[in-house]
């Protein structure tokens, strides 16, 4: 009993900062509902007896993706919507219909299926030795090709995100190589 | 007395809704990449979900594969908002709406 009012407790308070981060207007506010809400994911998480990946999702998600949007969010500081301007698309309301139409073929799926209905069987757990051990053996390739991808983004946002300020330089050399030719060949008759 | 599964994989498909009304329905950039993480949220929740009330917890495949989900996510959201902010550097704007155009 103390279980399922915890779980409509969290889940009423993730689900919550979800629509907060996707309807609020100023966009700080969304960034900053949508890390609760991704707090409130990894409680369910913990809930669910998956300890490891709860704590992985607050570190990652609220520690690192949250700041990363803040800071997006405050480099483009200027962008801020006009007092007149919308903030929806113009076709905003087919959005919310399509999204409600693929709300209904998931959810009335499951509310129709019996064989969903059931509680946990038997106690699972997912102890940090064992995840280790697993990918350490079975999923050490995965993991080798999730640490060059991780190093393949961080350079590649690294370089997305730097001034281009070199590039002006190597942009500013044809016309001026082209103007010295063109200097030749006016002296040249 | 724990909830069912039943529970879960609804909470999972309004969380996945949400984003995705979120994602198609505003102009900012970031709200959108914002949308996209709650629906691969969604998806790691149903993965757990039907790891803990499944027969064969004991593989942990539910597991693992929220954690190399988790690892992408989190590469895919730093070369996303990498990308906004190029955008915002070039066109002074991270309205979606706005960045109709090919040419630089």
């Amino acid at each position: 009993m103390l279980n399922e009012i915890a779980f409509y407790l969290i889940a009423a308070v993730t689900l919550g900062f979800a629509v907060a981060a996707m309807a609020l207007r100023q966009l700080i506010h969304c960034a900053l509902c949508a890390a609760a809400a991704f707090a409130g994911l990894a409680m369910l998480y913990l809930q669910l007896d998956a300890d490891f990946v709860g704590f992985a999702q607050l570190l990652v998600y609220v520690g690192a993706i949250a700041i990363l949007i803040v800071f997006a969010v405050l480099l483009t500081r200027n962008d801020e919507i006009l007092p007149g301007s919308r903030r929806s698309s113009p076709s905003w309301l087919m959005g919310i219909a399509a999204a409600l139409l693929v709300l209904s073929g998931i959810a009335l799926p499951i509310l129709n299926s019996p064989s969903l209905r059931h509680a946990p069987t038997a106690t699972a757990a997912a102890p940090v030795k064992l995840i280790g051990v697993e990918l350490m053996t079975h999923y050490v390739l995965p993991l080798e090709m999730v640490g060059i991808l991780l190093t393949a983004a961080l350079l590649g946002a690294v370089v997305i995100a730097m001034r281009e300020e070199p590039e002006t330089k190597t942009q500013s050399r044809p016309p001026a190589a082209r103007r010295v030719e063109t200097s030749e060949v006016v002296s040249q008759p | 007395m724990n909830p069912l599964l039943t529970h879960y994989l609804v909470v999972s498909a309004l969380l996945f809704s949400i984003g995705f009304a979120g994602a198609v329905a505003r102009r900012s950039a970031i709200i959108v990449l914002i949308g996209i993480e709650l629906m691969l949220n969604a998806a790691n929740l149903n993965f757990i979900a039907f790891w803990r009330y499944g027969a064969h917890s004991e593989a942990l495949t539910g597991v693992l594969f929220v954690l190399f989900s988790i690892a992408i996510a989190a590469a895919e959201a730093a070369v996303g908002l990498a990308l906004v902010i190029a955008i915002y550097r070039q066109r002074k704007t991270t309205q979606v709406d706005g960045l109709d155009r090919l040419k630089g």
